[in-house]
């Protein structure tokens, strides 16, 4: 386990892009997310894992500033949360949308440049050639004229992406893009997380599905309201390491599932 | 008579009159989407009956310092501030305790309506003159609209309209998805709040013309009729305000028709019709375009079906699928193909079994398909190419040969 913390003891000589120092989440006198520090790194793609409840999205929103800290300072790339808005994108869970909302898909794509639009910024040519890209991107641009609510899951999962895209941020956090899509769609999205990794990006994933962490991750972030391991996946992605965060929730069957 | 109002002949104040309530409509109708989006219409309901303890106050206050009590001002000011009181308790007991919102808002509409019912018939017993006017801001007058009363009414209807215009962007993006909006860096406690505020406004001023029991009305219907035509926030932003000032414009004509009936039920009415055609008439999503759409999808199930069982030599029991089979022509009384049916049973088959042959073997290289379709009922010819066709085509050919 001292191997997988390494990162948090920074031994990575680079200036992490995303930094969380002493971060606790509290709704009621049990804390969700429990005394949280970790640096993430350039040019890495991270998963965050842990069992239902662990707290995995809510850090994430936490580190966003979504939901209110109650102890912990959040940096992104060496500068205060709230400076850095423009560096780091978000992309939100499905679930809380209503998807009768009157907005097309390249409105909800649109959204993403309204910090740089500004209140009364007219959009120009150059504005929705960003849009189309980014819809091409993630294989949407046929559906750019449709409402959003006509579109499978995993389609309004790449919209979401392509909204963080075209807000050509350095920093990526992803709330379970994953679930619930079709195959296609998981195909389409690691390609351009990949690309977005390969471009000296950083890319941080609430991930679910074990089974996947190995091939697409080259970071693991195990979490059980306090962090567990941290660190290169080789390392940290290890069966003593997973059955600390699941507990005996973990059966020995799900492990060879996970191919370890 | 009613020409002359509506082409606003009817002398100088029943222009103003106009002039005044059309504007409040616009606005009203404007200010009304965003608080449509954000799902919190009910909110309007909340000031607008909130706005009654207030109202009496300042009025009581005016009278008490030696004035008219009367003066449009001072009623809205005091109207103003108790309804921002009654926001305030909701969103602390939303906030404070377990309180679901709309049992937030039911308590304190109906706590401050009562206390400004009492406070109202109250006053009608005090010796001062002029209390019964009060009565009219429950269900709206246009009668005595004064000049500078149309100029408050203008001034503000303008300045909601401003705001509304430039902070559409922020308002959309809070309403579509608060998180998403947190994590731009945009603060939603403040676009809400500025939706609140334009609420507040519209309700404040349109409760002097429609009345505080019937103003959510103009905010709500513009709304709810300009969603049935548009997919697009910014156009039903538009229409809705176009639909509110109609209905003001209208129903203030309307008024100065027949002065004895009540302005607010009227336009609200206006507003009603109009939200009745756009209900049943809307291109896509009316009841009307639905039904049907329904109706020919489910022809088109039915002939589908029908046409695959006669290509396939399979019965056909439901009664409805003969029927529509027999009027297309496709077979005769006796439930015999004729020889137009076995063409099209012919085509309908050999489009199932291309349509299988790519879904089987193609559909993974097109990422952006329509995955889910049941794609028996869409022509191929419509989705693939010719060379697409003649591919499948002799694919299905070598398949059967070997």
């Amino acid at each position: 386990m001292s191997k997988g913390l390494h990162v948090v003891q920074g031994k990575d000589q680079r200036p992490s892009s995303l930094t969380i120092r002493g971060l606790t989440v509290s709704y009621g006198a049990d804390p969700a997310v429990f005394s949280v520090d970790l640096d993430v790194y350039p040019d890495t793609m991270t998963a965050i894992i842990g069992p239902n409840g662990a707290g995995k999205s809510t850090m994430l929103k936490a580190a966003m500033g979504i939901i209110p800290r109650l102890s912990g300072q959040i940096q992104v790339l060496s500068r205060p949360l709230e400076e850095q808005r423009s560096a780091i994108a978000y992309v939100p869970q499905r679930a809380s949308i209503d998807w009768d909302f009157p907005a097309t898909v390249q409105d909800v794509v649109m959204m993403g440049l309204y910090p740089k639009l500004g209140l009364l910024g007219r959009i120009n040519a150059n504005h929705k050639a960003q849009v189309t890209s980014a819809l091409d991107r993630v294989g949407m641009l046929d559906f750019a004229k449709r409402q959003i609510g006509q579109l499978s899951g995993g389609q309004q999962q790449r919209v979401f992406l392509a909204r963080a895209l075209v807000q050509d941020a350095q920093v990526y956090l992803l709330d379970e893009p994953f679930a619930g899509v079709d195959a296609a769609t998981e195909k389409a999205i690691i390609t351009v997380l990949h690309d977005l990794r390969s471009t000296g990006k950083t890319v941080v994933v609430v991930h679910h599905d074990l089974a996947t962490v190995i091939d697409y991750f080259d970071q693991v972030i195990l979490i059980n309201k306090s962090i567990i391991a941290a660190g290169p996946t080789q390392d940290v992605f290890t069966t003593e390491n997973l059955q600390l965060a699941y507990g005996g929730r973990l059966a020995a069957t799900q492990l060879d599932v996970v191919g370890l | 008579m009613l020409w002359q109002s509506l082409t606003l002949q009817l002398g100088y104040n029943a222009t103003l009159v106009s002039f005044g309530v059309t504007l409040l409509g616009i606005a009203a109708g404007l200010a009304g989407t965003y608080l449509y989006l954000r799902k919190n219409s009910l909110v309007s309901d909340a000031i607008s009956h909130a706005t009654l303890p207030g109202l009496v106050i300042a009025f009581l206050v005016m009278v008490a310092f030696g004035g008219d009590g009367r003066l449009l001002v001072g009623l809205l000011t005091g109207a103003t501030l108790s309804a921002a009181l009654g926001l305030y308790c909701v969103s602390l007991l939303t906030r404070k305790t377990r309180l679901s919102q709309d049992a937030a808002i039911g308590a304190v509409l109906s706590t401050f309506f009562s206390f400004g019912v009492v406070l109202l018939t109250f006053i009608q017993a005090l010796p001062i003159g002029h209390q019964a006017g009060l009565q009219n801001f429950l269900l709206g007058s246009t009668a005595g609209m004064l000049w500078n009363d149309a100029m408050v009414i203008t001034g503000l209807a303008l300045a909601v309209t401003l705001v509304l215009i430039v902070f559409r962007r922020p308002m959309r993006l809070v309403a579509f998805d608060a998180s998403y909006a947190q994590a731009l860096g945009y603060r939603v406690g403040a676009i809400d709040a500025v939706i609140l505020g334009v609420t507040l406004t519209v309700t404040v001023i349109g409760m002097s013309v429609v009345g505080l029991i019937l103003i959510v009305a103009l905010l709500i219907i513009p709304t709810v009729a300009a969603r049935f035509w548009s997919e697009k926030s910014d156009v039903i932003f538009t229409l809705s305000g176009i639909f509110g000032g109609a209905s003001g414009y209208i129903g203030a004509a309307l008024s100065g028709f027949a002065p004895n009936l009540p302005a607010g039920p009227i336009i609200v009415l206006v507003a009603f019709v109009i939200f009745v055609i756009s209900f049943l008439l809307a291109p896509e999503r009316g009841v009307l375009a639905a039904t049907l759409r329904f109706w020919s999808f489910q022809t088109r199930v039915h002939l589908t079906q029908g046409l695959l069982a006669l290509a396939q030599d399979r019965p056909i029991y439901e009664p409805k699928t003969r029927r529509l089979l027999q009027r297309s022509g496709y077979i005769r009384a006796d439930g015999v193909a004729t020889d137009d049916g076995r063409e099209q049973a012919f085509k309908t088959l050999q489009n199932e079994r291309r349509w299988s042959f790519w879904k089987q073997h193609l559909e993974g290289d097109v990422l952006s398909a329509d995955t889910s379709m049941v794609h028996s009922l869409i022509d191929i010819e419509s989705r693939l190419t010719a060379d697409q066709i003649a591919e499948i085509d002799n694919a299905l050919l070598n398949e059967a040969t070997s």
